[in-house]
């Protein structure tokens, strides 16, 4: 009665999130005493398993099949859960990403079992589960009653840290799952790259703006600031919502989260839409008018001003202990 | 093309969101209602295939009687059937809502015909589930691919172009699909005053249905910890700010080589 971890990656590149999996699939089976099972799905499934041979599985379950070339949620869901009737687990987890909460959406539609997605905490037991888990992005949590054996539940994303674990090298095992060929219907088939290098949801500096610039001309300034500190540019939904940034660039519930070093917040109120996007930040400085606004009370430091007096003078500060003009 | 969209009325919180005295509801004494944010692209993407193909636009949604105004809303930015599920007003659990929502469009299948495309919001704001459309495809037998930022539609196929960090992922579907779709897609019309006015005489399909209590049933809502924030106050003079705040980037280690 094992703990299933669900690892994602793409085209061999594993994402924080699948670490993050097994740091809270380890302490989930520690409070079971039971051990953690991993499975990797697709060509690069063996060199997958080599990477996350140290990070606290028992036993690696990869599966590779001519159907699954790339990722196609229907059938990486057929295929885990026909490992799931071989394993039998407590629970089928996976991170809380758009591909993790797919995937095991999927698993649980076949299984006609409940699914939590989004978990920040479990207490295990016989028979329910309670969990915690995000409702609102993460501005509310819910209490629930989990049923069903397995259980299926995602852990919300950069809520664990992944820890090094203390383990031998997994054991990997190859297993043999039955694809049916129609599933190939919702495989990757092609792919685009929009942006090279650093993106939103990466930057070490992110620089928004809300409402108060009034424009989407005056996002020059902060286009400029950004650069000169490597960052990207965001902004809040109000911004998108009057067509001054493309969709790409929005900080929020329904946009990207972000979790850079810097989060400079110019002229943005924080409505919990924005601030559920932006809680992932290491260090906020708000500029704003307002000194009762959400995001300036949530800040550790903050500049009560016009943002348009202040971002020049900064660019200028910048500018010059840089060395640039 | 007839296309249905599923849509959910949720409350539209500001900075803060309370929480009902019995511990099982957002308090929504103060606030306003919407439709879902993923969901009103949703509506908008399919109004668009309306004007580009023609067919019909079929809204539903399992809410309370009140949702009539985001059905209403549909309308007046180019919906052209509505069907409303009412509920008691309170919360369903994920399983039980797909299998109402499952029965719901069997019947409007068997009243009107297929649905050649039925779209989803990725999630919902509120209690954010990720589920429902994938339950409601799996019941019905057709493919799903959630996460969509970009439709094109064929006469087999649909392509649905979904977004990554830094790129985006093509699928390509047999009709007929179901796509769960993002904000983003598109940025959503706002009524015209004659589409306003149209609304209010738009046919309204009650049907009662329910189903099944499923397997996560909540218990109690309560707020995160907030992280303790000592709001540090800068100078507000630009020069002695913009000091400050570039004495901050290089403590946090941003400033690069100069650091």
């Amino acid at each position: 009665m094992s703990i299933l971890v669900v690892i994602e990656h793409d085209r061999g590149v594993v994402p924080v999130g699948s670490f993050e999996a097994l740091t809270a699939a380890r302490e989930l089976a520690a409070q079971l005493g039971t051990v953690v099972d991993a499975v990797v799905l697709g060509p690069e499934a063996g060199a997958v398993a080599a990477e996350i041979a140290t990070a606290g599985a028992s036993t690696i379950h990869t599966i590779a099949h001519d159907v699954i070339g790339d990722y196609g949620p229907e059938a990486y869901a057929s295929a885990v859960a026909q490992l799931v009737e071989h394993l039998a687990p407590s629970a089928v987890v996976a991170c809380g990403t758009s591909r993790g909460n797919e995937v095991l959406a999927h698993l649980s539609a076949m299984a006609d079992a409940a699914f939590a997605a989004n978990v920040v905490s479990v207490h295990a037991a016989d028979g329910d589960w309670t969990v915690t888990r995000q409702q609102w992005g993460g501005s509310l949590l819910e209490d629930a009653t989990l049923a069903g054996g397995p259980k299926y539940l995602s852990f919300a994303h950069h809520t664990w840290q992944p820890a090094a674990a203390d383990a031998a090298p997994a054991d990997v095992v190859a297993f043999d799952a039955d694809i049916d060929p129609a599933l190939a219907r919702t495989v990757i088939t092609g792919r685009t790259v929009l942006e090279a290098g650093v993106t939103l949801a990466t930057a070490p500096v992110v620089v928004s703006g809300g409402r108060a610039m009034k424009n989407a001309e005056n996002f020059a300034m902060l286009e400029e600031l950004a650069g000169l500190l490597g960052g990207r540019v965001g902004c809040s939904r109000a911004v998108t919502n009057n067509g001054w940034r493309n969709h790409a660039d929005q900080v929020g519930q329904t946009g990207t989260r972000i979790a850079p070093e810097v989060y400079l917040a110019c002229g943005i109120s924080g409505a919990t839409q924005h601030w559920v996007g932006a809680m992932g930040s290491k260090n906020i400085i708000a500029i704003n008018l307002d000194k009762e606004a959400n995001l300036v009370t949530k800040s550790g430091h903050a500049v009560i001003a016009d943002l348009f007096e202040i971002v020049p003078a900064i660019i200028a500060e910048v500018k010059q202990r840089k060395g640039v003009s | 093309m007839r296309t249905l969209v599923c849509v959910k009325r949720v409350p539209a919180p500001g900075s803060k969101i309370n929480i009902t005295a019995d511990g099982l509801e957002v308090d929504t004494t103060n606030l306003g209602f919407t439709t879902s944010p993923h969901e009103e692209c949703a509506l908008e993407e399919a109004v668009q295939i309306h004007e580009r193909m023609g067919g019909e636009v079929v809204v539903l949604t399992v809410g309370p009687a009140e949702a009539e105004e985001q059905l209403r809303y549909a309308a007046s930015v180019g919906g052209t059937g509505f069907i409303l599920v009412p509920t008691d007003g309170r919360s369903l659990d994920p399983q039980r809502t797909a299998a109402i929502i499952t029965e719901a469009v069997q019947q409007a299948e068997a009243d009107g015909g297929a649905f050649d495309l039925i779209l989803f919001g990725n999630e919902s704001a509120d209690s954010g589930g990720y589920q429902v459309g994938v339950r409601v495809a799996h019941a019905l037998g057709r493919p799903i691919v959630n996460g969509i930022k970009g439709i094109d539609v064929g006469d087999d196929t649909i392509t649905a172009r979904r977004a990554i960090d830094g790129g985006v992922e093509v699928y390509e579907l047999p009709r007929p699909a179901v796509l769960g779709i993002l904000e983003g897609i598109n940025l959503p019309r706002y009524p015209t005053m004659k589409g306003r006015l149209a609304s209010r005489k738009a046919a309204i399909d009650s049907v009662e249905l329910d189903a099944a209590v499923g397997g996560l049933v909540k218990q109690q809502l309560h707020r995160p910890v907030e992280r303790a924030s000592q709001t540090v106050l800068l100078p507000t003079d630009p020069a002695a700010a913009a000091v400050a705040v570039v004495d901050l980037f290089e403590a946090f280690g941003v400033m690069g080589e100069n650091s």
